[in-house]
């Protein structure tokens, strides 16, 4: 799994490569617009972390240029801008995804295997931790083969939390991604923990070798036992 | 005071003094003339007199008026050297006014034959307080008369001449910084109306200028903002992850995080109310408030859930409107989410759906909010530390868009009105 990050801005590159390498991916930088152009000419990456504003030119272009020379790359675009222009021009070009910055970099994490999961072509339908297995196209879940019956908002906390396995999901984290627009300026954290109990109680009750640690105040962990 | 009248008020005080002056002067110089030629007509008379005298004896007779205008007297040569020619003013009594009237005489000497004789002539005058109360007369009218024409040419005249002026102020009432519309002065050919149509576009140039670079400052800033926020809160992620924290440590980090992440937030709030007001938003498309209201109630039911709010939809009519889509979805549930948040464990919302407005009630603080303030910026009722305080402002913002009127009323529960 090769990835190609695009960004400017050092610091910015230097957390997701960090971020990146914990998941073993192997992670290559460009940070301006011409060397950005010169690794996708020279090079085939399983997924491109693309940013729009760059040193000599515009995301967008390298976006344009990758599409042109028919190369199917996964590109998810990151920028700080929101603005629907720029998500519609990125999406009608020919990105899989997009990011606006700030990001979580457990959101980003999902946002990545969510692309390749897309991309690959046995056309996986599952994924799996330990003994639970995860239906993706019937958005259900087995342990052990058993279905255990979760609503909408727990399969997509559990799905979140297994695809960071291992990994320090902040609470802000989780009601974002979970809740997408509506998480913002909410008291609702106290609900994001009521929310993960019920999930917790589930794993358990079907003996799920599953088990959502919390860590200290600040947000939770996904364990395999 | 209108312009017209005021004008009116200084012109009237003006023209009193001026016109009581001239009255003045007027009366002098027209009883000087009437003196004159009366005193003309006397001079004329004794000279006729005085030759008839000479040929005619019977005359000298005459000592007293009765029905002529003379009476002759016989005087010694003593009194008539004494005597000089005069004239004056004295009263007589007149037959047929009844009354005792003002009349010139003449009081002359002659000799025929040596014989000394003093005339007197007559002749009536103008009745001087008659005159007077006349004069006045005439010039209260011609006063008032003069106030009433310089009114209606006022009239007449200064809203012909200001009507420039006036179409302008009615186009500057109505001009909002906000709406990309500029403002179209009225033509005119006055040079002092050209210059002050000169002056507002010179000023509301510069006040677009100032306006639409603040705003786009505030958006570059905003924007600036999105990547240190990013990289700050990215790298104490990372900086969680390690395992040698300590749960203080932790715990202080995790503070920052939240921090960052309200700093995130109330970045991107302030960022879609700017954008909001430099129009941004340009495709529409119908919106079914019902169905949005409807989706957005289920998505947020495990909150509801969990806070123990109950939620009654009363469907009354169907409302759409043409709407940005997302602008659509942050003005529901910027709404709603403001019920929930701000409602008491198991309390209620109730949401009334008509065909032009949408209501939406819950119950929370026992006192009514500030219905002035509640719209503003940074407004905050309570101590909600993760409240950005501009939630309220993005509904009126997006409302003002699309020219509905938002309202807050308060009957024991909270309510906010939308109407189209």
């Amino acid at each position: 799994m090769k990835i190609l990050i695009i960004e400017d801005e050092p610091d910015l590159l230097h957390n997701m490569v960090q971020s990146l390498k914990k998941e073993q991916y192997t992670v290559e930088t460009a940070d301006s617009y011409a060397s950005g152009i010169d690794k996708i000419i020279a090079y085939d990456y399983t997924c491109i972390l693309l940013d729009i504003g760059l040193p000599g030119g515009s995301g967008l272009k390298i976006l344009e240029k990758l599409r042109s020379m028919k190369k199917t790359d996964s590109v998810i675009i990151i920028s700080a801008k929101d603005s629907l222009d720029d998500k519609l021009s990125g999406l009608d070009k020919g990105a899989d995804d997009y990011l606006t910055k700030p990001f979580h970099l457990a959101e980003l994490n999902a946002r990545i295997k969510a692309v390749l999961r897309r991309k690959s072509f046995d056309g996986q339908n599952e994924v799996s931790a330990a003994n639970v297995r995860i239906h993706l196209s019937e958005r259900s879940v087995t342990v052990n083969e058993k279905p255990v019956a979760l609503n909408r908002k727990e399969y997509d906390l559990l799905m979140y939390f297994v695809e960071n396995r291992s990994r320090l999901i902040s609470k802000t984290s989780i009601a974002e991604h979970v809740w997408g627009d509506h998480a913002d300026e909410s008291d609702d954290l106290e609900f994001v923990y009521s929310q993960i109990k019920n999930l917790r109680k589930k794993l358990k009750d079907a003996e799920a070798d599953l088990e959502i640690q919390a860590v200290y105040g600040i947000g939770y962990k996904l364990v395999v036992l | 005071m209108k312009l017209v009248n005021h004008t009116l008020l200084y012109l009237s005080a003006a023209l009193f003094v001026i016109i009581g002056v001239w009255a003045v002067i007027f009366y002098y110089s027209m009883l000087d003339e009437v003196y004159d030629s009366i005193d003309d007509g006397l001079d004329n008379y004794k000279m006729l007199i005085i030759q008839k005298a000479g040929s005619d004896s019977t005359i000298l007779k005459k000592n007293t008026f009765e029905e002529s205008n003379y009476s002759i007297t016989p005087i010694s040569r003593g009194q008539a050297l004494q005597s000089v020619e005069r004239y004056s003013d004295t009263l007589m009594y007149m037959q047929n006014e009844e009354d005792f009237e003002p009349v010139r005489i003449l009081s002359t000497v002659f000799s025929i034959k040596d014989t000394y004789y003093k005339l007197d002539v007559i002749s009536s005058m103008v009745e001087e307080d008659d005159l007077i109360e006349d004069l006045a007369y005439y010039l209260v009218f011609l006063y008032l008369a003069l106030l009433v024409s310089i009114y209606l040419l006022n009239f007449f005249i200064l809203r012909r001449t200001w009507k420039p002026f006036y179409t302008l102020m009615q186009r500057l009432r109505h001009f909002n910084l906000r709406q990309p519309r500029p403002l179209e002065v009225p033509e005119t050919k006055v040079s002092e109306f050209r210059e002050l149509n000169q002056a507002i576009l010179d000023l509301l140039k510069n006040n677009i200028e100032v306006y639409n670079s603040q705003k786009q400052f505030i958006e570059n800033a905003s924007h600036e903002l999105q990547t240190p926020l990013a990289i700050s809160i990215n790298k104490i992620e990372l900086l969680l992850e390690e395992n040698d924290l300590d749960e203080e440590k932790a715990l202080a980090l995790s503070d920052v995080i939240r921090n960052l992440e309200r700093l995130t937030r109330l970045n991107k709030s302030l960022l879609l109310l700017t954008k909001i007001e430099n129009r941004q938003f340009a495709e529409e498309e119908s919106v079914d408030f019902n169905e949005l209201i409807k989706q957005q109630i289920s998505d947020f039911s495990e909150l509801l859930e969990f806070k123990q709010i109950s939620v009654q939809l009363h469907e009354n009519g169907h409302f759409r409107q043409s709407f940005h889509r997302d602008l659509a979805f942050v003005l529901v549930s910027n709404l709603l989410k403001n019920a929930i948040i701000y409602n008491v464990p198991e309390g209620n919302i109730q949401i009334e759906i008509n065909a032009d407005s949408i209501r939406i009630m819950n119950t929370g603080t026992a006192q009514a909010l500030d219905p002035e303030r509640i719209f503003h910026r940074f407004y905050r009722s309570s101590a909600h530390q993760n409240s950005t305080g501009l939630g309220l402002s993005i509904v009126k913002a997006i409302a003002e868009l699309y020219r509905m009127q938002v309202s807050y009323s308060f009957d024991g529960m909270h309510g906010f009105s939308l109407k189209k």
